[in-house]
C-alpha cells in the first residue's frame, strides 16, 4: 500500500477545529480520543447536516407526493450516489444501506448464504475476524451443516497465504475477510484471495469496517462481491451502515427482512419484490442519519483519502516507535507502518488492559481495552485483553505523546521504576 | 489523580501482584466459573464446603488488578465462615462498590474489604470487583452453568 509522495500533508491543528467535541475536557485535561476504531468524532458539518435535515426537510421517503418527501428522498438517494463514487465509482443500485456493517455481513450469511451453501459446504474465513464476520457464518454454518474453516496467522498477526490453496475446495462457497484488522491493523491482501476465491468459483465478501475509513478503496480493484461498512467510523453518524453487493447477485437473491418499501405488489398470500437496492430495505429507513453521512462523505473527499492514509501511516510509525521506546510495551501486529492501518493494540505486561485504560481516562484519554470482539484471534495471540489505541485525520504525534507519557504514570502507579530512552 | 491512588491502594497491588489462595483446590467438592463476557475476565472459584461453613477456598483465572485482588481479598475473608453469613459480607461489599454503603461508618463491617472502596469512583470497574462474588455465590448454589456479570 504505496502511497504517492505528492499526496498532500493534513493540517491536523485546522482539521481538529472542524470537530467540537475535541475542545471538551475529560477529568480536567485535554481529550485525547485515540478510539476511532470504535468509532469517531463527527465534524460540524455532520451534526449541522442532522439538525438541519430534521428542521427544515424531515418527512418520510419514496412514498409522499409532497415537496418535503421528494426533498427527504433526494437527499437520501443523493448519499447512496456519494457511497457509490467513494468506493470507486460502481452503480448506485448496489448500495444497500443497513444499520452498521455488522447487519451487511449478517444480510450477506442470511439472504445469499441460505440459498447457496447447503450440508458439506465450507465457509473459509480468516484467524483474526470481528465477531460480526465469524457468528453470521457460525449460525449460517450450524443450520446448514456447512463446515467453517478459516485462514491461520503468522505470528506477526498477518495471514497465511501459503495455507490458501490447502483451504479452497471445489466445496468452498464463500470466503469472507477482514480488510484491515481490527485489533493487529494487518491490511490483508484481499485482491489475492479473491482471485484465488473466484477461481473456485467461491463468493469473495469483505469486511471493510476498518478499511473503507481509512485507505482508498476501489471495489473493483479489490474484486469482491460484497464489501460491508460503517458510516459511524468514517465521520458520519451511527446507525448507518452500507452494504455493497454485485447488482447480479443482489438481483438473484431472495430479500432479508420483509415489510414496507421492499416489496412491488403484495396479495394476502404472496408477494413480489421491489428492484435493488430498495427490494433490501424494507421499513422506513434511518433517513436522517443517511442524510448527515452524505457531509462525512464531502469530508472525506475534500480531505483525500490518499492523505488520510499517508497522514495514518506516519502517525502509526511515530506511535510504533514510541511504544517500542519505551522497553516494556509489547505490540501485536506487523511492524512495518506501510503494511497496517491506524490501529495499535498493544500490552503492558505487568498492568492488565483494563487498570491501564482506567489510568489513562484520568489523564484524558480515551483508548480500547478488552477483546476487541475478536475472543479467537486473542486466544491465537496468548492475551486475555489488550490495550488498543487507534488514529484517525484528527490525531497528531501530541496525542501520541500523551499516551506514552501516561503509560508510564501508569508503570509508576503500579510500582515500576522508570527509566525511559527518549524516542528516536 | 487523588481516585487512582484511592482505587490501586498498596494493598490492592499487593493482591494483584501476590493473590492469596490462586491456585486449584484439591478436595474441593463445589466449584463455579465466572465470566465478564464485556471484557474477557475469568474466575474459577473452588469451595470446600463443610455443611454450611467454607472450610477452605481458592481461585484461578485471568482478570485486571481489580478483580484479582478482589477475589484474593474474598478468599481470605470467607475462610471459616457460613452460608448466611458469606451471603451478609456479599450485600455489604455490593453495596459498597455501589455507594450505597458509607464505608467510613461501616469499615468495621467490611473489614479489609473496605480497601475497594475507592471502586465505587469508577463504575465501569464495579464488575470487576464484583465477579469473584459472584462466583463465589454460584458456587455455594452449586450451580452447574457458568455465570456472568452481563
Amino acid at each position: 500500500m504505496k502511497v504517492a509522495s505528492e499526496v498532500p500533508r493534513l493540517d491536523v491543528q485546522r482539521l481538529r477545529a472542524d470537530f467540537p467535541i475535541l475542545d471538551r475536557k475529560v477529568h480536567g485535561k485535554r481529550l485525547v480520543y485515540l478510539d476511532s476504531a470504535a468509532t469517531t468524532q463527527k465534524p460540524e458539518a455532520v451534526i449541522e447536516a442532522l439538525s438541519h435535515y430534521y428542521r427544515t426537510f424531515n418527512a418520510n421517503i419514496h412514498r409522499g407526493i409532497h415537496s418535503l418527501a421528494e426533498e427527504a428522498t433526494e437527499a437520501y438517494e443523493q448519499t447512496r450516489r456519494k457511497v457509490a463514487s467513494f468506493i470507486g465509482g460502481v452503480e448506485p443500485r448496489s448500495i444497500i444501506f443497513t444499520r452498521n456493517a455488522t447487519e451487511g455481513l449478517n444480510l450477506v450469511a442470511y439472504a445469499w448464504g441460505r440459498h447457496h451453501v447447503g450440508s458439506g459446504d465450507e465457509i473459509l474465513l480468516t484467524e483474526m475476524e470481528h465477531h460480526s464476520n465469524l457468528v453470521p457464518w457460525m449460525l449460517l454454518a450450524r443450520e446448514k451443516g456447512a463446515v467453517l474453516k478459516h485462514i491461520p496467522i503468522t505470528d506477526e498477526g498477518e495471514l497465511r497465504l501459503d495455507c490458501l490453496s490447502d483451504l479452497m475446495t471445489a466445496r468452498t462457497k464463500v470466503v469472507s475477510v477482514t480488510l484491515v484488522s481490527n485489533v493487529l491493523g494487518t491490511i490483508n491482501p484481499v485482491r489475492e484471495i479473491a482471485d484465488a476465491a473466484h477461481r473456485y468459483g467461491a463468493l469473495m465478501v469483505v469486511d471493510g469496517a476498518q478499511g473503507v475509513p481509512h485507505l482508498p478503496v476501489d471495489v473493483r480493484a479489490l474484486d469482491c462481491d460484497f464489501l460491508a461498512f460503517s458510516g459511524h467510523k468514517m465521520l458520519g453518524p451511527t446507525g448507518v451502515g452500507v452494504l455493497y453487493g454485485r447488482p447480479e447477485l443482489l438481483m438473484n437473491m431472495e430479500p432479508f427482512l420483509g415489510g414496507g418499501e421492499m416489496i412491488r405488489e403484495v396479495r394476502l398470500d404472496r408477494a413480489t419484490w421491489n428492484d435493488i437496492p430498495w427490494k433490501f430495505e424494507a421499513g422506513t429507513p434511518n433517513i436522517a442519519d443517511v442524510v448527515a453521512f452524505s457531509a462525512a462523505l464531502d469530508y472525506l473527499e475534500a480531505v483525500g483519502m490518499d492523505a488520510v492514509r499517508a497522514h495514518e501511516v506516519e502517525l502509526t510509525g511515530y506511535g510504533l516507535e514510541r511504544l517500542l521506546s519505551l522497553g516494556w510495551i509489547k505490540i501485536y501486529g506487523p511492524r512495518d507502518p506501510d503494511r497496517r492501518g491506524g490501529v495499535l493494540a498493544f500490552n503492558d505486561p505487568e498492568i492488565h488492559a483494563h487498570d491501564l485504560s482506567t489510568i489513562l481516562d484520568q489523564y484524558g484519554i480515551a483508548i480500547r481495552a478488552g477483546h476487541h470482539c475478536a475472543q479467537p484471534l486473542m486466544r491465537r495471540l496468548g492475551a486475555a485483553a489488550t490495550s488498543r489505541a487507534s488514529f484517525y485525520l484528527y490525531n497528531d504525534r501530541d496525542d501520541i505523546d500523551a499516551l506514552v507519557e501516561a503509560l508510564i504514570a501508569a508503570g509508576k502507579y503500579f510500582g515500576r521504576n522508570t527509566r525511559v530512552h527518549p524516542a528516536g | 489523580m487523588s481516585d487512582l491512588r484511592e482505587l490501586y491502594q498498596e494493598v490492592i497491588l499487593d493482591h494483584n501482584k501476590k493473590p492469596r489462595n490462586f491456585r486449584r483446590l484439591e478436595g474441593a467438592n463445589a466449584t463455579a466459573e465466572g465470566y465478564n463476557p464485556l471484557c474477557g475476565d475469568q474466575i474459577t472459584v473452588y469451595l470446600e464446603l463443610e455443611g454450611d461453613v467454607i472450610r477452605s477456598i481458592s481461585f484461578q483465572g485471568a482478570g485486571c488488578a481489580i478483580s484479582k485482588a478482589s477475589a484474593s481479598m474474598m478468599t481470605t475473608s470467607v475462610k471459616g465462615k457460613t452460608r448466611a453469613e458469606v451471603e451478609a459480607l456479599f450485600d455489604r461489599v455490593h453495596k459498597m462498590l455501589t455507594r450505597e454503603l458509607d464505608t467510613k461508618v461501616n469499615s468495621h463491617e467490611l473489614g479489609k474489604l473496605a480497601v475497594l472502596s475507592g471502586v465505587c469512583e469508577f463504575p465501569a470497574r464495579v464488575k470487576c470487583a464484583s465477579l469473584a462474588w459472584h462466583t463465589l455465590n454460584a458456587a455455594l448454589e452449586a450451580k452447574k452453568e457458568p455465570v456472568s456479570t452481563e
